[in-house]
């Protein structure tokens, strides 16, 4: 039963609170959606700090994608061994690991060190740090203490199945129950950091601004809607 | 042709006094809030001095404006978009609080809250931004009137390339303050830079201002703005500029710096211009050709081709009559003695200023002669390096001959309502050396010298029929949020009874609460 309740409620439930919530927050907060960024306060740690954060960022979600969502059967028909796999995700997502981590950890330690950024810090933030943390410290301790110096998991097998399950309404919570448990851990703190996305700064994430690559340099905009008279 | 209006502001430097009431009455307006303490829309530096944020002219480390890349087209000089996208996450030419400066108060509570006790407590300063103890070390206009000259002057960008160096010695130096707000250029950098597209420049009065809905703090547009005039807000994270106080132009009144001006140097009107020609204009090979290309998109409003074509715009005809009677128009066009600052950033400033005549008349001064003498001050226009050449680096891109023609017209127009005045006559010679007549050199001497308010300020109301928004100003507008640039927000009391004689709004101002 608690099987159920944390591999098939609580996921829907994080997802719920994530769609819904986005609707909401984008509906209502328009001005609160922003990467409230204190660069102005800081720079020297945060040049330092963000770029690795966010690339090891990028790398780590390319690599889930990877590990997650493209059946084993697939990469196989194309030929890669479960050895190739295994050396290139343990490599990658080592280096991305360690990436995300020496990132977070300056950001955090300008956070909390630097007076001026303190201060901008709310509760919220707090909550994020918190549930963050916990998804990349276990997510390493799969990486690197499971499969590279461990006896090494096929997740793929499980934990990526059971994940692409939820999506096409039939997850199967047999398979999670029986995977590591910094793998549950791993994914239980995921779902709270999902449900947690849409009321925290991580919004800023849907605001990449990829349509400034064609968008024309000045942009102009009318006070009032064009007079009905006047052609334009 | 594309028509467009843009409001534009030019302002007599010679009349500055540095009184700050301009700073202070803009600051009062809009950013009197947490978050933007260190924020001056209008700030008036001295000049020579490295400015506010320090050294914000020295664009080989600030990387603002635009320049041309190898085919001679127009790119922003933090970088192609693929670059500035790769930076979002650390701006490498982000100003940081300290090159502006810490804002402080003090704990005046101490003063009346501390114990009996054998000293007099004092009021220690308090950083606002952390509530510490700290030692105020820098300010907006530190360096007001030369203070501390000697060690910060000569890091002064505009004196980079100047041969004599100005010496910052009491007798040989010379100063004039310079009041800045954002140009609302006509190729804004700053706009070019959102990469969330929340900066844009009104179509009707080319204002140029920033979605506080959808701006996501990517602060590109900081470090774009060649002028520093857009900050980040860092208690809601959003960039946050000089509006040009829109809500009063489009009640058909001046900005609140110009309304208070203490010099009453500030000339507000509409400049018409073409929208085509912007961008070839604005990349001209030579930077000292900019002034004139940049003359040459602007529009002549008694042109009958222009107004058909403003009109096939949209543009109203008090607008374009208002352009017709532009003091800014007059000024840059017709007596030609109004100059962009710093042309070489290619966004087109739509700010201009009137050199100051005085340091030419300091060194008159200084070197024994007349300064009342016209041949006199001819002479020290064109022999005097200092401070001619300093005046080129700010207003034509280090072109001398533009800003001695200049001068010499002011100078021509002071000997001709002199000796006109005094002596009766006046004075033959002194005005063919500046081709201007003397009916001409009279009205402009009206225009800057007895500076009218109804003269200074030529601002067509927005046509309400066609402007939903200002209901929104009634009605709380999304700026009035908290920490809002419109938290403290105007009111428009309804319209019959704001309506003045002149046919102008009246803006009851008071403060809504909550
Ligand atoms: S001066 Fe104003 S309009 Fe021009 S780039 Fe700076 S902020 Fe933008
Ligand atoms: S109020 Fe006018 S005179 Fe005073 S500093 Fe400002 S611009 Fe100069």
């Amino acid at each position: 039963m608690s099987d159920f309740a944390l591999w098939v409620i609580a996921p829907y439930l994080a997802l719920t609170v994530f769609v819904v919530g986005h609707v909401w927050r984008w509906r209502t907060d328009q001005f609160g959606w922003t990467t409230r960024t204190t660069q102005v306060l800081e720079s020297r740690l945060l040049r330092l700090g963000s770029p690795l954060f966010h690339l090891g960022a990028f790398m780590a979600i390319g690599g889930h994608v990877l590990g997650l969502l493209v059946p084993k059967s697939w990469t196989e028909a194309v030929g890669v061994s479960e050895h190739l796999y295994h050396l290139v995700a343990v490599t990658a997502g080592t280096i991305a690991g360690v990436m995300v981590v020496a990132g977070l950890g300056l950001l955090l330690a300008r956070r909390f060190t630097n007076g001026r950024v303190r201060r901008t810090t709310t509760r919220m933030d707090k909550v994020l740090f918190t549930v963050l943390g916990a998804v990349i410290f276990f997510g390493m301790a799969e990486t690197v203490g499971v499969n590279l110096f461990g006896g090494g998991y096929d997740y793929r097998e499980t934990v990526a199945v059971w994940f692409r399950g939820i999506f096409y309404f039939q997850p199967e919570p047999d398979l999670m129950a029986g995977a590591p448990l910094v793998y549950q851990l791993h994914t239980l703190s995921a779902w709270v950091l999902i449900a947690l996305w849409p009321f925290t700064r991580l919004v800023h994430v849907w605001s990449a601004p990829i349509a400034y690559l064609w968008r024309p340099y000045v942009v102009y905009r009318r006070r009032a809607p064009a007079p009905r008279s006047v052609a334009r | 042709m594309r028509v467009m209006a843009q409001m534009a502001m030019v302002m007599n430097l010679d009349k500055c006094i540095g009184c700050h009431t301009c700073s202070v009455t803009c600051k009062q307006t809009w950013t009197n809030r947490d978050g933007v303490e260190y924020v001056w829309f209008n700030n008036v530096e001295t000049k020579p001095g490295i400015g506010y944020p320090k050294r914000y002219e020295d664009q080989d480390r600030w990387r603002g404006g635009w320049t041309l890349d190898r085919r001679g087209r127009l790119k922003l000089r933090a970088g192609g978009r693929i670059k500035r996208l790769v930076n979002l996450f650390a701006n490498p030419d982000l100003p940081t609080l300290d090159d502006y400066y810490e804002p402080a108060t003090y704990d005046y509570d101490t003063l009346i809250s501390a114990p009996a006790q054998e000293h007099t407590p004092v009021a220690r300063p308090k950083s606002m931004i952390t509530g510490e103890d700290m030692a105020i070390t820098w300010g907006a206009n530190w360096e007001d009137d030369l203070g501390g000259a000697p060690q910060h002057a000569p890091s002064d960008p505009n004196m980079k390339d100047l041969a004599d160096k100005v010496k910052m010695e009491f007798e040989q130096t010379f100063m004039f303050h310079l009041p800045r707000i954002c140009e609302h250029c006509i190729n804004p950098a700053c706009v070019s830079a959102c990469p969330s597209g929340a900066m844009y420049k009104r179509e009707e009065d080319g204002i140029v201002l920033v979605d506080q809905d959808r701006c996501r703090g990517w602060r590109a547009c900081v470090s774009s703005c060649p002028y520093k005039k857009v900050y980040v807000n860092h208690k809601t994270g959003k960039a946050e500029k000089c509006t040009f106080c829109f809500p009063r132009i489009e009640a058909g009144q001046p900005t609140v710096c110009g309304e208070t001006c203490v010099g009453r140097l500030r000339y507000i009107g509409l400049v018409l211009y073409d929208a085509d020609a912007v961008t070839e204009a604005a990349s001209v090979p030579d930077p000292r050709d900019l002034l004139e290309a940049q003359k040459k998109v602007f529009l002549d409003p008694n042109d009958p081709r222009v107004v058909a074509a403003a009109r096939a715009a949209g543009i109203h005809d008090d607008w374009i009559e208002a352009a017709r009677m532009s003091p800014v128009y007059r000024l840059a066009i017709d007596y030609g003695v109004a100059l962009p600052l710093h042309p070489e950033y290619r966004t087109m400033p739509m700010v201009w200023y009137i050199p100051p005549l005085s340091p030419v008349m300091d060194a008159v001064t200084g070197r024994g002669a007349d300064p009342d003498d016209a041949d006199e001050v001819f002479h020290a226009i064109t022999d005097l390096r200092i401070p001619i050449e300093y005046l080129a680096e700010l207003f034509t891109a280090g072109d001398t001959e533009v800003v001695a023609g200049v001068l010499m017209k002011l100078s021509a127009m002071r000997h001709h309502m002199r000796s006109r005045t005094i002596d009766g006559t006046p004075a033959a010679g002194v005005l063919d050396a500046v081709g201007m007549t003397a009916a001409e050199v009279e009205d402009m001497y009206r225009l800057l010298a007895i500076a009218k308010y109804e003269d200074r300020y030529v601002i067509p109301a927005a046509h309400k029929e066609d402007a939903a928004a200002l209901e929104a100003l009634a009605d709380g507008c999304s700026l009035d949020g908290d920490g809002g640039p419109g938290m403290t927000g105007f009111h428009m009391e309804g319209n019959a009874s704001g309506k003045r004689a002149d046919g102008r709004v009246g803006l009851p101002l008071f403060v809504r609460k909550g």
